[in-house]
């Protein structure tokens, strides 16, 4: 017999007892927490992201170019990864170098990038939480993993949802997801927060206003 | 379950050590305090908390009572992304398995995230046995394993250390198994990491084979969760060609939909975060699903059993299989908090794994059987549970079947315990609980919580006492402990209420 059936076996004899009807899960729990508007949710996103030791930036969509460049300016960035989709104009203003995401590129390339600029897939306010889910203009994981310097430019408002079961609802598990609430950290030593261990040090999030697009989410 | 920790006394030999040792009880009772109170704060936050657990307890039962069916969906899910699946029926089989996967690969070094599945069945010396390296690139399981040291606490695992031990194992050992630590390595906790990280780095950027846990798995898309905060997770889970991950039958979630529940609950209730740093999902293999050239090529899961069906035929023990290893539990027990886990003789320490080990490795140790007594039952554990596990009722019913035996699943056989009657687990058990009469303090504490929790408490008594307590209830637990009282009325010279 293989292990597979043995297991399957025990787990039905195991469960002899139970009824076949079968109640239905209560989910009385909230969609979302407390009643704010479309701007108090986009300030919760940013309070709770600069909360969990992210640097929040907000300007407008014609400021972008100049907010990223200023950006990778200050922390004298000299290569900036940069997904396949990634709308061409923001990074337009910028001095950097622009170094491709592509397949080939080995773990030890991308770990002397500087810094990385990605778009992402939903963003949560209640948990102060970007999610990337792969898309063109956010590209593989692993880009916004090894380099030390992430920048996430989130489009508010229509980017921005307010708790996990809304997120969750927008996202399509067949691509692989990365949620991000903060930089690295861990607390293992006396229970000290030190950031960066192994991911990013830096995360910046710069949410740009969209406002053009508001009526996607209304 | 592969055998408790090598040469382990049984818990009230462990625990008398651990008592008697005032560094780790420092260490133990500043971080489990810490963490308790800021759990407090991060659960106050959710309105609907009660709800959530509520929410979550019943999503668990409800797959464990299907879990045959779930865990068939699963598997056709998992395979129709591009991955591959395994079943271990034991700890053996899926270290079999694990290495022979591993051998294919050409590779003799992997790297780790931390998983207590993989702990569980001794995974890393099942591998160097077979000349492969295991490298844990969690920090405390790192310190744990330079240290040449056993985990404490599920979420925490070096929990028993401070910097200053952190340092000098850095200095020691780091150098042995790859780039050494700085020179001049202070004992500042930034400077510890930073060390991490440049000898986890190398190791990284390297390693073509990853091995992992998961915290859940959905069964309708064949995903894959893990939780995490350092990045050594997604380090693990996406740069490495082949990805192995080993996960416990019961970490089931039938839908996507119940991520909702638990992404709130979980965070919050282990590290007291609104959410962890890192979350990642997978679901099969790059080229089996979207995000061309992502992650690993080759996945493979290994389901794991080890005890778990027969810890599903127990009708009162299986609420266990719920567990989604939060450590909240370990947190607020007032016997965790003077013992340390290590006396728990397992990978699963503190409050629930009194409740597992015992019944996925049987009682026949010494160590398995006082487990159930290594707890003052103050209730404090269950209130925190996320997913509602009565531990204490569990608790309970194990001293019973110690004590006066009776029928129990093992391997998948049903099997006749006898009463404990003169056999070694009986004076385990003894000891155990004399254990908590010689040490006022633990027993203080739980007897305060036992006044708060007194609602909760058994109406009968295991064991012998039964039959008295069949005819009778026990008398409830007073709402303030005799010795508290005494010591408030002085002496109940003045009057107290
Ligand atoms: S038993 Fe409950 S509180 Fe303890 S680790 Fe498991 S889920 Fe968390």
């Amino acid at each position: 017999m293989s292990s597979r059936e043995r297991i399957l076996g025990r787990v039905r004899r195991a469960l002899a007892d139970v009824p076949s009807e079968d109640t239905p899960i209560e989910r009385a729990y909230l969609r979302e927490h407390g009643d704010r508007s479309v701007e108090e949710t986009v300030e919760l996103l940013a309070e709770n992201l600069a909360d969990y030791r992210a640097i929040v930036h907000r300007c407008t969509a014609a400021d972008l170019p100049a907010t990223l460049a200023g950006m990778l300016a200050a922390r004298g960035a000299k290569t900036v990864l940069v997904p396949p989709g990634l709308e061409r104009s923001w990074l337009a203003e910028a001095d950097t170098e622009q170094v491709p995401d592509r397949v080939e590129s080995t773990p030890h390339e991308l770990d002397r990038i500087d810094s990385v600029v990605t778009a992402c897939a939903v963003a949560v306010a209640e948990t102060g939480t970007i999610v990337l889910d792969g898309g063109p203009d956010q590209g593989r994981r692993r880009i916004t993993l090894v380099p030390d310097h992430h920048i996430c430019v989130v489009r508010v408002p229509d980017q921005v949802v307010s708790s996990v079961p809304q997120a969750l609802e927008r996202l399509d598990p067949a691509r692989p997801l990365t949620w991000i609430s903060g930089p690295s950290a861990t607390s293992d030593i006396e229970l000290d927060r030190v950031e960066g261990v192994h991911g990013p040090r830096t995360l910046e999030v710069v949410l740009v206003d969209t406002q053009a697009s508001a009526e996607v989410n209304s | 379950m592969s055998g408790t920790f090598v040469g382990m006394p049984a818990f009230p030999e462990a625990a008398h050590e651990a008592v008697n040792n005032r560094t780790l009880r420092g260490n133990l009772r500043h971080a489990t305090h810490t963490i308790r109170a800021k759990r407090e704060k991060a659960v106050s936050e959710v309105s609907d908390w009660a709800e959530l657990r509520e929410a979550g307890k019943q999503i668990k039962d409800h797959t464990l009572r299907h879990l045959d069916r779930y865990l068939v969906q699963l598997e056709e899910s998992v395979v129709a992304a591009g991955g591959t699946v395994h079943w271990a029926a034991d700890a053996d089989e899926a270290n079999e398995i694990v290495t022979k996967l591993v051998q294919m690969t050409g590779e003799s070094e992997v790297v780790k995230v931390k998983s207590m599945a993989t702990q569980e069945i001794g995974l890393n010396e099942a591998l160097e046995a077979e000349g492969i390296r295991a490298y844990e690139t969690d920090l405390a399981e790192l310190i744990v394993q330079l240290g040449k040291d056993r985990p404490s606490h599920i979420l925490v695992p070096a929990i028993h250390r401070n910097r200053g031990e952190i340092r000098d194992i850095f200095a020691r050992e780091m150098s042995e198994w790859g780039r050494p630590a700085p020179e001049g390595l202070t004992d500042t906790p930034a400077e510890l990491a930073e060390a991490a990280r440049l000898h986890l780095r190398e190791k990284f950027l390297r390693a073509k084979v990853g091995i992992s846990g998961a915290n859940f798995m959905v069964a309708d898309t064949g995903t894959l969760v893990v939780v995490e905060s350092e990045g050594n997770g997604r380090m693990c889970l996406t740069l490495p060609e082949t990805l192995i991950s080993v996960v416990g039958i019961e970490k089931i979630v039938p839908t996507w939909q119940d991520l909702e529940v638990f992404l709130q609950t979980l965070p919050r209730s282990s590290t007291a975060e609104r959410m962890n740093p890192y979350t990642s999902t997978w679901t099969g293999t790059r080229d089996g699903r979207a995000g061309e050239g992502d992650g690993p090529q080759n996945f493979h899961l290994v389901l794991l059993d080890n005890g778990r069906s027969d810890t599903l035929a127990d009708e009162v023990g299986r609420q266990a299989l719920r567990c989604i290893r939060c450590s909240a539990c370990l947190n607020v027990c007032p016997v965790y908090e003077r013992a340390g886990g290590h006396a728990y003789g397992s990978v699963y320490p503190g409050p629930i794994g009194a409740i597992l080990s015992p019944q996925l490795r049987g009682t026949a140790s010494e160590i398995d059987a006082s487990l159930p007594y290594a707890s003052s039952l103050c209730g404090a554990c269950y209130e925190v549970c996320p997913v509602a596990i009565d531990i204490p009722e569990v608790l309970v019913h194990l001293r019973e079947r110690i004590v006066e035996g009776g029928p129990v699943v093992r391997e998948g056989n049903k099997v006749v315990l006898k009463p404990a009657k003169g056999h070694a687990a009986e004076r385990a058990a003894m000891r155990a609980a004399r254990w908590a009469f010689a040490h006022p303090g633990a027993l203080r504490t739980g007897q305060r919580l036992a006044s708060r929790t007194r609602r909760l408490h058994p109406r009968s008594l295991p064991g012998p006492g039964k039959a008295w307590s069949g005819t009778r209830d026990l008398p409830a637990v007073p709402a303030e402990p005799f010795r508290d009282w005494w010591q408030r009325t002085n002496g109940g010279k003045e009057s107290g209420k």
